[in-house]
């Protein structure tokens, strides 16, 4: 098992790699064409990183559930359902609105996995639309008086010593949930959930408990990323959130995390985050035309994955 | 008479699918202000085939215990080609359709052959293929456009009694047993004819058998002789056929393509709320593609009944078309709850982790 | 029919086969002949279900020849094996759940017509199969996984016999039947036999072994030991040739002990379902409790039941006197209650395996090692090293995945996990099933150890002699109910089997 332990460093080391290529690669395209390195630039690598961010602190939240075995599909319209009740009601208490709907969202997905036993891609994927619907709902369908607070517009547009603020939100994310994952009861939980739930059980533990904190941090983290974009957009609108969920669950799995739960490093996530931003970057930054982009995206999350070699073992 | 009793309960999903269907059905019938009309009929056959052929491709991938999450590229490219190729003289229209089913099938095998050889999780590796599926879509087709034969559009999305009526058959009047059937919308007709000439066969084929067989238990079902490499390429492929099928009745119907990957991505989560719906456990091995048309019908007939409440009533704001969607999304967690009957009823709690 | 008997039907050259780091078969020569009934023993690690995977075709050995009907073979699937006359009764592995009885039985050679299943023959052909052992009662077309476990399992025959097998393997085929269907198993091996079938026959039960091997084959730590005709070797040597050694030495002293006046467990009328029914009894301090009895008579279930595993329960219990209601293993290992259950599998029950062997230990106790929200990982790594030292758990670095243990050290980790959370009353169910004679015995010293120490232990085991070897009390279950509670010399094992069948108390109920 020292080659499992092995194996998931090999994702980094594979997305590390990959993300030197892109640059690389387009640092050569833009050197032939324009004779400039602008790829290389600390302000281009900087304003990656802030659109990263976004993605970032999704992802993480997403990774914590494919952790557990689980998926959530309900990301895109907690982000949206915070990020519009903030504006729309929260005033200047905007921000723990939003985090405190996101909390609740999750609380419900987790109930459904956890109590009522519904697989996590039906029940998330059912309370995603009902979000959608309910969001319409309220707003009638037209776009909410959606004024983000000075707050957000600070935390989303700022910069602290030339680091643009969401960086630091994800970087300090990211702290968080490796110390949940690394240090506490929580994270060990998680992981072994992931791997044998019934074994968990069995050593006394409440497992449902588990699965609904994991689900509400979850969601927490999507509501964060949601208050975060509303402040970078200055308004939060309805399908925000919609480009957000394929991505996030291509980062977790770009960086080695296993979807059947049970082992993944955070650090992974984060390196398969700019692993996409980038990769979309340099190929706008190269004109290729949405579709190449598309096809590209694609080819890579499978041939990523079949180059980590992790079978199932579904026989003995 | 017990036999009958056991097929019944072994049918319950898509049966109580059936029964919500009527149920809503019925009710949105009785409410419409012309009643229930032949043109109707036509109309919500149209609005919902597409959405049935797509859930029929689920299906396969969630009988073996799988998921395909890229079904609505599929569609969204076949659809695509099949602006470019679906026109001219009657050969190359029935030659442009064939190549539609056949780039579907081409799809799922691609899906079957990663996820079988390359030993992947489906929901990875059809996430990845639904995105280059899209790219190919977006290639051939960059913006909304294309032609599709008029006649065949007509035809399709109509009721059986324009079909000679277009071709210029029977000139001296259709004989009594077309008239008898001239009523009944093209689509449903479409439907039906690919449950019985494709679905039905393949159920009923060793193969078939086999997909069930390896959704239920893999171990066992290899154990036991089954050949599961094969199982599982055929249900991607056929999967892949039935997506290129609702690509090819989408493009008819409206006549274009549109390579439009958000459209896409809602396609494919319906298509997986139908199957769900229609009885099919998403553990594998149980449920059918007849449950998932019950599924899509269900599903549109909540759609359909919303537009005929009354806007002046006190519940007049359901009218908005805009909250279909939660509607359709609540139905679909009460429907999956009934599932949760079965942890209330667990006596052994070791028994809720399988 | 050819003459088969003198060259043998099926045999084995030098088969070898490792798992990962584990040898589980060392060279192994073997041969069965034709119309006969070998029966195959050794304790569970032995290597007999390694022997017959490769026999059927489930894995590929790593060296060594196969000969089957006098022709080299090598199988690479279990379809080949199927194809070749080769077919094997898993212990319920093979049976599809969702499918009918008869789609069960024709699964992979169906009657067709036109390239479909032709549903009537096949049922047709299940519903001859079914008579053929004696099971016309089952409907063909009933969800296989509605059927009670023996019914399934009588499935699992008519299956194979439907593939017209030249040898057929029973891997512990007769565990979940109930007596009338045992004994129907019996006779259509019995006529296979005459008809000129080879059977490879696998089971625990020395009774079933002497009812029909004709020949047997004792099998240990993955080496054939010995092959000789029924009747050559006495139970015990038997025995002897399957532990290695003689079996009497491994147990520790029991002291001699006054009963205890205050019970730390009291159990009144606890009742499950329809697996348990009216249990009551009591357990002092320092007492090894023994369950016994044929398997799958409630022995699980009510360890289970005690540590809040199952919902619905009748009846109560108390612990030190307390009254308690355990709806949860959570609940159960609140320190007021103090229960620790070593469960049955420890593959997918008592271990996470791809963690490492000190998170597995700790599991139980991390909200005790916490201090704020973190992991006190200096206090975590000295409980760890502690109970590797003090179990003598034979691990490279306590960071290694538990997957990586033999099987001995693996049930070493299971209890230590538990052995932290300082348990009042330890649960076992059948802990030494697959380990070697050497953990085993450490395994016992340790019982012993922890009863002394004031710990209440009840320990099912399948096996006769750990009951007689272990325990202070040993009380029999037959049918979800304690049919005999046996005591000092009584634990015997004739008092143990006579029980075990109900027997005794047919008689009392007589008398």
């Amino acid at each position: 098992m020292r080659a499992m332990l092995a194996g998931a460093d090999r994702p980094l080391v594979f997305a590390g790699g990959f993300i030197l290529a892109i640059l690389a690669v387009g640092s050569v395209y833009t050197l032939a064409t324009a004779g400039t390195l602008t790829l290389l630039s600390p302000t281009y690598l900087v304003l990656q990183l802030k659109v990263a961010a976004f993605l970032g602190i999704v992802a993480a939240g997403m990774m914590l559930v494919v952790l557990l075995g689980h998926i959530d599909l309900s990301v895109p319209w907690t982000m949206a359902a915070s990020a519009m009740l903030a504006t729309a009601w929260g005033g200047p208490m905007a921000i723990p609105v939003g985090l405190a709907v996101g909390l609740a969202i999750g609380v419900v997905n987790g109930i459904g996995v956890a109590y009522l036993r519904v697989p996590s891609m039906i029940f998330t994927l059912g309370v995603n639309v009902v979000l959608r619907g309910l969001m319409v709902m309220l707003t009638g369908g037209f776009s909410p008086s959606s004024q983000p607070t000075e707050t957000m517009l600070y935390l989303a547009k700022g910069s602290v010593l030339g680091i643009p603020n969401p960086v630091l939100i994800w970087g300090a994310i990211c702290l968080g949930v490796a110390f949940v994952l690394r240090r506490t009861p929580l994270g060990r939980y998680i992981y072994a959930i992931g791997n044998r739930e019934s074994a968990v059980y069995l050593s006394g533990i409440d497992t449902r408990l588990v699965l609904v904190a994991t689900f509400a941090l979850c969601s927490l983290l999507a509501s964060a990323a949601g208050l975060l974009l509303a402040g970078y957009s200055s308004k939060a609108f309805q399908a925000m959130g919609d480009p957000y969920l394929l991505p996030a669950i291509a980062a977790v799995v770009i960086g080695g995390t296993n979807i059947l739960g049970g082992s993944g490093k955070l650090s992974g996530t984060v390196a398969g985050t700019i692993l996409i931003v980038l990769l979309q970057s340099v190929l706008s930054v190269m004109a290729m035309p949405e579709a190449g982009r598309q096809i590209i995206y694609g080819v890579v999350i499978v041939g990523m994955l079949l180059a980590y070699g992790r079978g199932e073992k579904a026989r003995s | 008479m017990n036999d009958l009793r056991l097929r019944l309960s072994q049918n319950s999903g898509a049966l109580l699918a059936l029964a919500m269907f009527v149920v809503l059905y019925t009710f949105y019938s009785a409410l419409h202000p012309r009643g229930f009309t032949t043109d109707l009929f036509v109309q919500n056959s149209n609005e919902s085939t597409t959405l049935i052929l797509l859930a029929m491709a689920q299906t396969l991938p969630v009988l073996l215990g799988g998921i395909d999450l890229s079904v609505g590229a599929l569609m969204t490219l076949v659809n695509s080609v099949a602006s470019e190729i679906v026109s001219g003289t009657p050969l190359q229209i029935a030659l442009g359709c064939l190549g539609c089913v056949a780039v579907g099938a081409l799809g799922g095998l691609i899906n079957g052959l990663v996820i079988v050889y390359g030993r992947l999780q489906p929901i990875v590796v059809t996430l990845a293929t639904g995105a280059v599926f899209n790219g190919i879509a977006l290639f051939i087709r960059p913006t909304p456009g294309g032609r599709v034969d008029g006649d065949l559009n007509w035809v399709v999305t109509n009721a059986l009694a324009e079909l000679p009526a277009t071709y210029g058959w029977w000139p001296d009047g259709a004989p009594w047993w077309f008239e008898a059937i001239a009523g009944i919308p093209a689509p449903v007709v479409v439907v039906v004819l690919v449950v019985l000439l494709i679905w039905l066969p393949f159920r009923n084929s060793e193969t078939g058998r086999a997909v069930y067989a390896v959704g239920s238990n893999e171990a066992g079902a290899y154990m036991s002789g089954v050949k599961v490499d094969r199982a599982k390429l055929a249900a991607y492929t056929l999967g892949g056929v039935f997506a290129g099928l609702a690509g090819l009745y989408f493009a008819i119907q409206t006549g274009s393509g549109n390579a439009d990957p958000i459209q896409a991505g809602t396609y494919t989560l319906n298509s997986i709320a139908a199957v769900v719906i229609g009885g099919t456990s998403l553990l594998g091995g149980a449920g059918g593609v007849i449950g998932s048309i019950f599924g899509v019908m269900v599903l549109r007939a909540i759609t359909f009944c919303f537009r005929v409440v009354d806007t002046d009533s006190a519940v007049g704001f359901l009218a908005n078309p805009m909250l279909q969607p939660m509607f359709e999304g609540v139905i679909l967690l009460l429907a999956v709850s009934f599932g949760a009957a079965r942890v209330f009823r667990i006596r052994n709690r070791l028994e809720m982790f399988r | 029919m050819p003459d088969t008997r003198r060259s043998p039907l099926l045999s084995l050259r030098g088969i070898s086969k490792t798992y990962g780091g584990v040898r589980a078969l060392t060279g192994v020569d073997f041969a069965a002949a034709a119309g006969s009934i070998h029966a195959v023993l050794g304790e569970n690690g032995a290597g007999k279900s390694t022997l017959i995977k490769v026999v059927a075709g489930v894995v590929s050995p790593d060296a060594g020849t196969m000969a089957f009907d006098g022709i080299d073979v090598r199988f690479a699937s279990p379809m080949e094996a199927n194809a070749a006359g080769v077919v094997c009764v898993f212990q319920e592995l093979s049976v599809i759940p969702d499918l009918s009885v008869a789609d069960n039985i024709s699964i992979t050679d169906p009657p067709k017509r036109f390239g479909q299943i032709a549903r009537r023959a096949q049922r047709r052909r299940a519903e001859a199969l079914l008579a053929r052992v004696g099971c016309e009662d089952i409907n063909p077309i009933a969800r296989i996984g509605d059927l009670p476990l023996s019914r399934r399992q009588m499935v699992e025959i008519a299956k194979a016999l439907g593939r017209d097998p030249k040898l057929l393997i029973l891997d512990e085929a007769t565990s979940a039947l109930t007596a009338a269907d045992v004994q129907r198993v019996y006779a259509i091996l019995h006529r296979l036999r005459t008809e000129g079938m080879g059977v490879l026959y696998i089971s625990h039960r020395m009774n079933e072994i002497d009812e029909l091997a004709d020949t047997i084959s004792v099998f240990r730590n993955g080496g054939h030991v010995r092959t000789f005709p029924k009747g050559a070797a006495s139970g015990t040597e038997v025995v002897q040739m399957m532990v290695g050694r003689d079996v009497s030495a491994v147990y520790p002293p029991k002291p001699a002990r006054p009963p205890s006046n205050a019970p730390v467990l009291e159990v009144r009328g606890l009742g499950w379902t329809d697996r348990l029914a009216d249990i009551s009894f009591a357990a002092g301090r320092g007492e090894i409790l023994g369950l016994g009895g044929l398997d799958g008579q409630g022995q699980r279930e009510l360890l289970l039941a005690l540590f809040g595993v199952l919902a619905g329960l009748e009846g109560s219990v108390a612990v030190e006197g307390r009254e308690v209601r355990i709806t949860s293993p959570r609940a159960a290992t609140r320190a007021d209650i103090g229960i620790a259950l070593i469960p049955e599998d420890r593959k997918t029950e008592g271990l996470v395996l791809p963690m490492s062997v000190g998170e597995n230990i700790t599991l139980t106790a991390l909200g005790a090692l916490t201090r704020g929200l973190v992991i006190d990982r200096t206090a975590e790594a000295s409980r760890i090293d502690a109970m590797v030292e003090k179990l003598r758990i034979k691990v490279g670095a306590v960071t290694d995945a538990v997957a990586t243990l033999s099987g001995g050290n693996q049930q070493k980790v299971v209890i230590a996990k538990w052995l932290l959370t300082a348990p009042r009353i330890l649960l076992l169910n059948d802990p030494t099933r697959g380990i070697d004679v050497g953990t085993k015995q450490e395994i016992y010293r340790l019982l012993r150890a922890l009863a002394d120490e004031g710990a209440t232990i009840l320990l099912y085991s399948t096996d006769y002699d750990e009951l007689i070897g272990c325990c202070d009390r040993v009380m029999i279950l037959y049918g979800g109910r304690i049919v005999r509670v046996l005591e000092g010399d009584a634990i015997s094992e004739t008092n143990i089997v006579a029980s075990a069948f109900n027997l005794a108390t047919a008689v009392e109920a007589v008398a």
